[in-house]
């Protein structure tokens, strides 16, 4: 793991970082669920396709808690593909050739939207923790403002994974008017316990860093990377399954023959874990791991829709295609039934399916192939319904 | 796209159960298998349709052509929907295998102002001669499993649905049964020789 005292991960110059970024809120504040607003702040996205002369050919696209906006390009920092290149693309389930991606960095982010690494212009000083508590809500808010920006005026599918799928659902309650079709995968209506208890896990190892310095690390020239790493270590692990876990690495030792009776990584699946956490580092802002997270955990669909998540949806013109995973254990099926069920009773208009993987939660990222055609079959119909036209190969799969 | 070929292959209960169904309403359409039903009422009669499908196979086939179709199973998922929220429920060739047929039918005429309901007709003659002549549990194109593996846990006759409806007090607006070439008699132009000759029924119910 690397030592501490590093500076923060942030080393990018603005000027030359990929992707668009734009300063929204110049007339008005974002108003935030916490009670203050945000003016004169930046949202960092990116776009793939190209946006049509009626411009009715726009999906949006939400990234989950780690995610960014680089959905299908080699990453800045990592070099690897985007994290969702499986699914957007020419000729891919969000087909770029016919459809017109946008994803923005959400709010209290670290690749370029604002966040905690921010300077307060205040201040002059990064925000740390006296950036304000945010929600998914305030997330989809600042979306709404870049859809504003870009002047369009309604989306043809907004769809996201995870925390992304939380996204999607709130914009299909808030903003029915402005999206035909949402396709919330691996989600929930609300955080469950379980769901709480492993976030608390990850933030308390980033705040027991003594790096973390009550979250002034950048003021102070450190980076709490051991807390940072080992959230991401426990995190990893609701991730995955236990199928898929046993099956990739077993009890199988790492460059050894034999157990050495000491704490070192013996363990395969223990050095993949130290791997996955090191490297995290280098692309993600602790502060930002907190905000994020406490989004999640502050999402509830009931709560804030009267008690009743039905009652979210009640009129909905909105196209649903609701997915689940079965070996997902961090938002099981049985969630995603939840949201099925209240869409039903509101009879709404909801396709439903789940898909047979070993993958865990990360299966909405990874090689599906029935996903995949499944996913493209339900936009490919709503597009028709919408009046988009088709481009030669997207109705290939019909 | 649909050719004229395809839409004159649908099923002839399916075909019957279509032409009962006014063009732009709306539609449930229970146990939809792969969709074709849904698919022709859609693209031929212009209803805003549903449906529920419990097989992976049959939810693939559908969502991946576009029709809304969740996962789920009628027995538990029909309650969660609310009064009234559609023109027509259908449950074709579906009776037979729920848990609680009886509250299935409920359901439908709660759901749907009108629900749709067709079934194999136990009661048809080679059924019973099956039983009579070999002893042995009745075997046919339309009931083709043993009885150790039938997904058909429910099998009924014209008149023990009759009944049934009765004891509901469910309204059956249009009762009609298919003999084996595919021909069409009403029910209640006589009940007992179509409990003898219908291989199957199509019900039109409302509460």
């Amino acid at each position: 793991m690397s030592k501490s005292g590093d500076t923060s991960f942030r080393q990018w110059d603005a000027d030359t970082f990929p992707g668009h970024r734009v300063v929204l809120g110049r007339d008005e504040p974002l108003r935030l669920d916490c009670g203050t607003g945000l003016t004169n702040f930046t949202v960092a996205y990116q776009t793939y396709g190209k946006l049509n002369a009626a411009k009715t050919n726009a999906v949006m696209i939400c990234h989950a808690l780690t995610g960014d906006q680089f959905v299908a390009e080699p990453h800045p920092i990592t070099g690897k593909a985007g994290w969702w290149d499986l699914m957007v693309g020419p000729g891919k389930p969000i087909d770029t050739d016919r459809y017109f991606v946008i994803c923005s960095n959400v709010l209290g982010g670290c690749m370029g939207t604002i966040g905690p690494q921010e300077i307060n212009p205040e201040t002059g000083s990064p925000w740390a923790l006296n950036f304000p508590v945010i929600t998914i809500a305030d997330m989809v808010r600042a979306q709404v403002m870049l859809l504003d920006h870009l002047e369009i005026e309604r989306l043809f599918a907004v769809a996201g994974g995870s925390i992304g799928g939380m996204q999607v659902l709130e914009w299909a309650a808030s903003y029915p008017d402005r999206v035909f079709a949402a396709a919330p995968i691996a989600t929930t209506v609300h955080h469950s316990a379980q769901n709480i208890a492993f976030h608390e896990v990850g933030r308390q190892a980033i705040m027991a860093d003594p790096d973390w310095c009550g979250g002034e690390y950048q003021n102070e020239g450190r980076n709490p990377k051991r807390g940072l790493s080992i959230a991401r270590m426990a995190a990893h692990v609701t991730y995955l399954s236990e199928l898929a876990l046993q099956s990739k690495f077993g009890r199988r030792l790492q460059d050894r023959e034999a157990i050495t009776y000491g704490f070192e990584a013996d363990f395969q699946v223990e050095s993949y874990l130290r791997h996955q956490g090191s490297t995290f580092v280098d692309r993600f802002d602790a502060n930002s791991y907190l905000y994020i997270t406490r989004a999640a955990d502050y999402f509830d669909m009931a709560e804030q829709h009267g008690g009743s998540v039905a009652d979210a949806f009640r009129d909905t013109p909105v196209r649903f295609c609701v997915i689940s995973f079965n070996s997902d254990w961090l938002y099981p099926t049985a969630e995603s039934r939840v949201i099925v069920n209240s869409l039903n009773a509101v009879a709404a208009n909801v396709s439903f399916a789940e898909f047979e993987t070993s993958f865990g939660h990360d299966s909405f990222l990874l090689n599906v192939p029935e996903f995949h055609r499944v996913f493209r079959g339900f936009l490919n119909g709503a597009a028709d319904h919408y009046g988009l036209p088709r481009v030669g190969h997207s109705g290939d799969a019909l | 796209m649909m050719t004229e070929s395809q839409r004159k292959a649908i099923r002839v209960d399916l075909q019957l159960i279509a032409d009962m169904i006014e063009p732009g309403s709306r539609v449930l359409d229970v146990g939809c298998e792969d969709g074709t039903l849904l698919d022709y009422l859609v693209n031929f009669k212009q209803v805003d349709g549903r449906g529920i499908e419990l097989s992976t196979e049959g939810v693939n086939a559908c969502v991946s052509a576009g029709l809304p179709v969740i996962q789920g199973d009628a027995d538990a998922d029909l309650a969660t929907y609310p009064d009234g929220a559609f023109d027509y429920v259908v449950l074709s060739q579906t009776l037979q295998a729920m848990v609680a047929p009886r509250t299935v039918v409920e359901h439908l005429v709660r759901i749907g102002k009108r629900a749709i309901v067709s079934f194999p007709n136990f009661g048809h003659w080679r059924a019973r001669t099956h039983l009579a002549l070999t002893g042995r549990m009745p075997m046919s194109d339309a009931l083709p499993y043993q009885w150790y593996d039938t997904p058909n846990i429910h099998l009924c006759t014209i008149k023990d649905f009759l009944v049934m409806c009765r004891e509901t007090e469910i309204t059956i607006e249009r009762s009609i049964s298919l003999n084996e070439r595919g021909n069409a008699r009403r029910i209640n132009s006589g009940p007992l020789l179509a409990n003898v000759f219908g291989v199957q029924a199509v019900f039109v119910l409302r509460r």
